[in-house]
């Protein structure tokens, strides 16, 4: 035990960055670890298989009739779908597009003129707007009209006036057949 | 603590785990309290109290409650007509959240008014800012339960909240609702955090309370103890029985509505089962919400604070620049420590300052009443006016008045106080 007291000198060796080294990559390790180990617990907040599985729709577009719109769920949401009569498609492409709050073309909007296909959900706060049934209010622009915190839209479904800062959005969807569609 | 005079196995048990002293220390007679503290002070302990009562009914309505869409509706209903006492538990719980509230507020503005704030007890402060955001969490994720129609669109609004974020706002929308709208699986984790959030808000009022600790309450006049003997009372028996009075009172408050108008606090549409297809013509959060729910849709691409804050729209849009006020709204109360610059705590002695306080007062009464008007014609003019003054008073009128106001002489102690007063 004898040689065990005396290194108190060699004790104040200068290692300090050796230490600091050792210490922040420790840390850092430590720390990638936590998150990595975390990662899981924030993902499976995620949706599920079962709910990623339900993700596509499809739908029969024969019994809607011109100047008709249904409303179809895809995804928990509802999608409205207007089959648009001729001067609605020309409103709606006669629109100056750069005086929109959210400038779109009416034919980016749509794969075949005839047929308006687009989430219903009021790109504000998220409520459902008015007007895909006969009798409801409209708003100022003949399309939609969210009554939550008032924001109109067009027969094109873009925001013509109210809080809400985009269109009604577009879902990804592809023509099965002339009256067929798949949403999703 | 004298041990000597102690039961035996009080004294064992004292030995191995000082509990009696430590209770005397925090709670008994040993816990030296400012002798001038009036009824204000009363709404720490009475919301104590409504946590206890909320954990205490809540655990019980868990026990019969049924997490899923399909079924949390009527597992309510049931609760209401067929479980035993099952209507008087949850008219606890639910009139329970309202309580909270209106306890809550007191309580900050008690705060506010006598420069609760003030150093050294920042950090106290602080801690109760974090709980009321946890209160928040709590209770907007409670009224999510029951899967009624304002369950639902409340959610629905409230989460979309996030979707304002650029970049990542709608995978964090999606993360929250673990689906692509508010369903099942938002119900089950809001369940499960409604049930943890009002543990988070123990540990948060152990901190606040151990904070509390530290340099005692404040008081009235806003002066420091200067003499133990003279300017304070051991806190039992003095104010445990002023609280357990106060007690008294408002749980005679909280069971008026409980059995004579349960209904007051919440909206009828509740009472229908959600329908992810039908939005209720006019969406209004519970009452408490109101003011924030105000300064929220006082944003509009109009309003003037937003043209200046966003540099004429072009740093973010209006529904980004609402969400972030609403936020700022409260968090901005935690740098009231260092926006105040005065030396004197108390509005008794800053006549000016009092006066600021009471207009703010009124201001978010307005904000509340706004927050329930639906948003059109004059109510938005109003809302935004009162949206800028919220901010206004915050951000200059206290920092301005406090360093600028001259208060009044501030008496020699609180016993001099005291004893001025009973002459």
């Amino acid at each position: 035990m004898s040689d065990t007291a005396t290194p108190e000198q060699s004790a104040e060796v200068d290692d300090k960055s050796k230490r600091d080294f050792l210490f922040i990559s420790t840390a850092a390790v430590g720390a990638v670890g936590t998150a990595f180990a975390a990662w899981p617990f924030i993902d499976q907040m995620n949706p599920a298989a079962d709910t990623l599985a339900l993700s596509t729709t499809e739908v029969d577009l024969k019994p809607i009739e011109e100047g008709q719109s249904i409303t179809v769920v895809w995804r928990g949401k509802p999608v409205f779908i207007r089959h648009r009569t001729a001067k609605e498609i020309e409103d709606s492409e006669n629109v100056k597009t750069a005086d929109l709050i959210d400038p779109e073309a009416d034919a980016d909007r749509v794969q075949k003129p005839e047929w308006l296909v687009m989430v219903g959900i009021c790109t504000h706060l998220g409520c459902i707007p008015k007007g895909n049934k006969p009798g409801e209010k409209k708003g100022d622009f003949g399309g939609w009209f969210c009554p939550c915190h008032g924001s109109h839209y067009d027969v094109s479904g873009r925001i013509r006036k109210g809080p809400a800062p985009k269109n009604l959005p577009v879902p990804s969807y592809s023509f099965l057949s002339d009256t067929n569609i798949k949403i999703g | 603590m004298d041990t000597n005079n102690m039961h035996p196995v009080m004294k064992w048990v004292e030995y191995r785990l000082p509990v009696f002293s430590f209770l005397d220390h925090s709670l008994g007679t040993q816990y030296p309290t400012p002798k001038n503290l009036n009824y204000w002070w009363n709404f720490g302990s009475l919301l104590g109290l409504v946590l206890v009562i909320m954990i205490a009914s809540g655990i019980s309505l868990a026990m019969h409650y049924t997490a899923h869409i399909d079924f949390a509706f009527n597992s309510v209903e049931r609760i209401m007509r067929d479980v035993n006492y099952g209507w008087l538990i949850r008219y606890i719980h639910m009139n329970g959240g309202s309580m909270f509230f209106i306890a809550v507020y007191i309580h900050i503005f008690r705060g506010l008014y006598f420069g609760s704030y003030q150093a050294p007890r920042e950090i106290l402060w602080m801690i109760g800012i974090f709980i009321l955001l946890a209160m928040m969490a709590t209770a907007f994720m409670g009224y999510v339960l029951p899967w009624g129609q304002m369950s639902f669109w409340g959610a629905t609004v409230i989460t979309n909240l996030f979707s304002a974020i650029p970049v990542v706002g709608d995978s964090i929308v999606t993360l929250l609702w673990g689906g692509f709208s508010v369903d099942n699986p938002t119900l089950n984790r809001f369940f499960a955090l409604h049930y943890l959030f009002p543990f988070v808000i123990v540990g948060l009022v152990v901190l606040h309370i151990w904070a509390l600790h530290i340099h005692g309450s404040n008081n009235p006049t806003g002066i420091d103890v200067k003499n133990k003997e003279q300017d304070t009372v051991g806190f039992h028996p003095y104010f445990s029985v002023k609280d357990l009075f106060g007690m008294g009172v408002f749980l005679m408050f909280f069971m008026f509505f409980v059995f004579f108008a349960p209904n007051f606090f919440g909206e009828v549409d509740n009472y229908i089962p959600a329908d992810p297809m039908v939005t209720p013509t006019h969406i209004v959060p519970e009452w408490y919400f109101l003011p924030y729910y105000a300064i929220l849709r006082a944003f509009t691409g109009d309003f003037l604070v937003y043209q200046v804050v966003s540099l004429g729209g072009l740093l973010m849009d209006a529904k980004l620049a609402g969400v972030l006020a609403m936020f700022a709204s409260i968090l901005l109360l935690l740098f009231m420590p260092w926006l105040d610059g005065a030396k004197v705590r108390s509005c008794r002695f800053r006549p000016i300052m009092a006066m600021a306080f009471w207009v703010f007062f009124l201001d978010c009464l307005v904000l509340g009443y706004i927050g329930g008007k639906p948003a059109e014609g004059i109510y938005v003019t109003i809302g935004q006016f009162t949206t800028f003054y919220y901010f206004f008073h915050l951000l200059v009128l206290v920092p301005l008045i406090s360093r600028l106001e001259r208060p009044k002489p501030l008496p020699e102690s609180i016993n001099a106080s005291v004893l001025k007063a009973a002459e």
